[in-house]
């Protein structure tokens, strides 16, 4: 937080409080949705449908055991013959007359989530990265019209390309498959790498690979040992926010993917299961599935004005 | 990047140097095509190709369930039946309200906190911090989730809107009233710090003395305001309503989970009926002219962006 920009008139205590107040008061209010949800997770289900609305609650680990496991009902004499239950688990499930059939598909299409998120940003940033220091250090002929493109693409509705998108997958056998979302993630993060390394590029005076060709090093080998080192955060903050809108995309993932493919997003609401009641084990799901978002936004704080601008603004 | 080993580090570099050495009296010219091509050929497959693909189908009576079907070129008759439509006029309608509403309320809060929070007071960043989280989630698990909060019975927004207001249970997801507003509160609720943030860099970048030498001229705080902080964080407020109105004008994810268009198609914004139309009806060549109009209107407004956003740099 910069300091020195207090405004005459504006610095006096009570109104400091006041503000202080106000803002504090916001972000609590905005903040109760989330922690409603991080609550729910722990509930169980009959406590997630009460009314009025459960503050306090016993906490059970119901809502993540059904997230991650599919049951069938069965009578009270099956689950007697079963003989006691193996784990505290089983014995969680029991308690609603249900035994465990399986693991559910969460942790799949989490891991698909996870595959893909990684897979797109690793290619939207390496190739980010060369184009930007292309577009930084050399005279590229339409420079400025080749960069608006790149930004361009990001403006098109996902559901409008979607449709070509989707014949096309089909004829070339990607539909459903990683290697066609991740191809497809990077394609759309390519806009937000170019941009934000450019940024970041620029802020590296030339001086240094200057300094470095005329000891000698050829213009590659300059980029190599002395632009790369130097885009190191610049690098590591653009690749999290490549991974961030991979891990969110909704639109793209419900369209093309259905079976083996399916990310964490379009999955989350159809965990709501029989009778639509199951809101701990969707609470659940979004807990983990929002958690390091979360935590990547706190590590990010300070670089997040340049990139949901796109680079453009920087303090 | 970081963390490789150094012998690692050593065969890079030195096959970087070999690399190097094959391409010497390469031209900078040449690495700079090498660099950028890559990114260009995947940006045409993946999106200009598609796109002129699109318009292609856009004048033809293809189904994309039906790939036998012999495709016939219609000409404008697609785009003919879109305009003459007046269920399009509807489903424009409903997304300009969301659009203008969501814009209104996230830029009178938005543009609020940043003055609140440019007065620095103690944990001002962590409370900036909190209020961010919000728009950096997914919105489609944003929209789930709130299915939950709006519950009509057992619902927390219900209760504490009852609670305060004595309004009885709310069904904002299935009111013919309400559901609109619905999706404009989560929009807000998730959008509002992004106008904030915007503005405060706006706001931190009128130097001090500007303030000072009004002070000197004795002017009042709402002549300051006016003359001097509203002039200076406007261009970065017009970046922030032009990016969240281009993307509210697409707006799909959050509102296919939130309300999926419904009740009836009260909320159905252009790209949620875009996409009944595509992969509900299998309406391929009507959808593409859809597409088409609504990507031409985008790149309107993106053009306008642009602008702005080269303003602001400089």
């Amino acid at each position: 937080m910069k300091s020195g920009i207090l405004k005459p008139g504006q610095a006096t205590p009570l109104g400091k409080f006041l503000a202080g107040s106000a803002v504090a008061l916001y972000a609590l209010v905005a903040m109760i949705p989330l922690v409603w949800i991080l609550a729910t997770g722990f509930k169980s289900p009959p406590d997630s449908i009460s009314y009025p609305p459960k503050v306090f609650f016993e906490p059970t680990l119901e809502g993540y055991v059904n997230l991650f496991t599919t049951r069938s009902r069965q009578t009270a004499e099956y689950i007697e013959s079963l003989g006691p239950p193996k784990s505290w688990y089983e014995e969680l499930v029991r308690r609603r007359n249900m035994v465990i059939s399986g693991p559910s598909r969460f942790a799949d299409r989490y891991w698909n989530s996870i595959v893909i998120g990684f897979g797109s940003t690793f290619l939207a940033v390496f190739l980010g990265t060369l184009a930007a220091y292309g577009f930084s250090r050399f005279k590229v002929p339409l420079k400025d019209d080749l960069l608006f493109f790149i930004l361009s693409t990001r403006m098109m509705p996902p559901v409008a390309v979607a449709i070509p998108i989707f014949l096309m997958f089909r004829q070339l056998g990607l539909s459903d498959t990683a290697a066609g979302m991740i191809l497809l993630y990077t394609a759309v993060n390519l806009s937000l790498s170019v941009w934000l390394l450019k940024g970041f590029v620029d802020e590296i005076p030339r001086e240094y690979e200057e300094a470095a060709v005329v000891d000698g090093y050829s213009r590659l080998q300059a980029f190599w040992k002395v632009v790369l080192p130097q885009m190191r955060a610049g690098i590591a903050a653009t690749a999290i926010f490549c991974l961030i809108f991979a891990w969110n995309e909704y639109a793209f993932a419900l369209l093309l993917t259905s079976g083996t493919a399916q990310t964490a997003p379009p999955f989350i609401p159809i965990i709501i299961g029989e009778g639509g009641l199951d809101w701990p084990a969707v609470a659940a799901g979004t807990t983990l599935f929002l958690m390091p978002v979360v935590v990547f936004t706190v590590l990010l704080r300070n670089q997040l004005l340049r990139g949901i601008t796109f680079g453009a603004v920087r303090k | 990047m970081a963390g490789s080993t150094r012998s690692a580090t050593n065969r890079a570099a030195a096959a970087a140097t070999r690399f190097s050495a094959k391409l010497r009296g390469v031209s900078d010219a040449s690495i700079a095509w090498i660099f950028i091509a890559p990114t260009i050929l995947l940006l045409l497959a993946i999106n200009i190709f598609p796109l002129l693909w699109t318009i292609y189908l856009s004048f033809t009576n293809f189904r994309a369930n039906q790939p036998g079907r012999p495709v016939r070129w219609i000409g404008t008759r697609n785009y003919e039946r879109l305009l003459g439509s007046e269920d399009i006029w509807g489903y424009l309608q409903a997304t300009a309200h969301f659009v203008i509403w969501t814009m209104i309320l996230q830029i009178a809060l938005g543009f609020g906190l940043a003055l609140l929070i440019n007065r620095n007071f103690r944990g001002a960043s962590f409370w900036t911090t909190i209020i961010l989280i919000p728009m950096m989630l997914s919105p489609a698990v944003v929209g789930t989730f709130w299915t939950y909060i709006y519950q009509p019975q057992t619902g927390i927004f219900s209760y504490i809107i009852d609670f305060f207001a004595g309004t009885g249970a709310l069904d904002m997801i299935g009111s013919v009233t309400l559901a609109p507003w619905s999706i404009i509160i989560v929009d807000t609720w998730m959008w509002t710090p992004y106008i904030m943030l915007l503005c405060l860099a706006g706001l931190r970048s009128i130097p001090d003395y500007l303030y000072e030498a009004a002070e000197i001229d004795r002017a009042n705080a709402l002549q300051k305001f006016w003359y001097i902080t509203l002039p200076r964080v406007l261009p970065f407020l017009m970046l922030a309503v032009l990016f969240r109105g281009i993307e509210n004008f697409k707006m799909f994810d959050l509102v296919v989970e939130l309300t999926s268009g419904g009740p009836g198609s009260t909320t159905e914004l252009a790209s949620i009926n875009l996409k009944r139309e595509a992969f509900e009806k299998w309406r391929t060549g009507y959808s593409s002219a859809f597409a088409i109009i609504l990507f031409v209107t985008i790149f309107g407004l993106g053009n306008i962006y642009v602008k702005v956003l080269n303003k602001v740099k400089s």
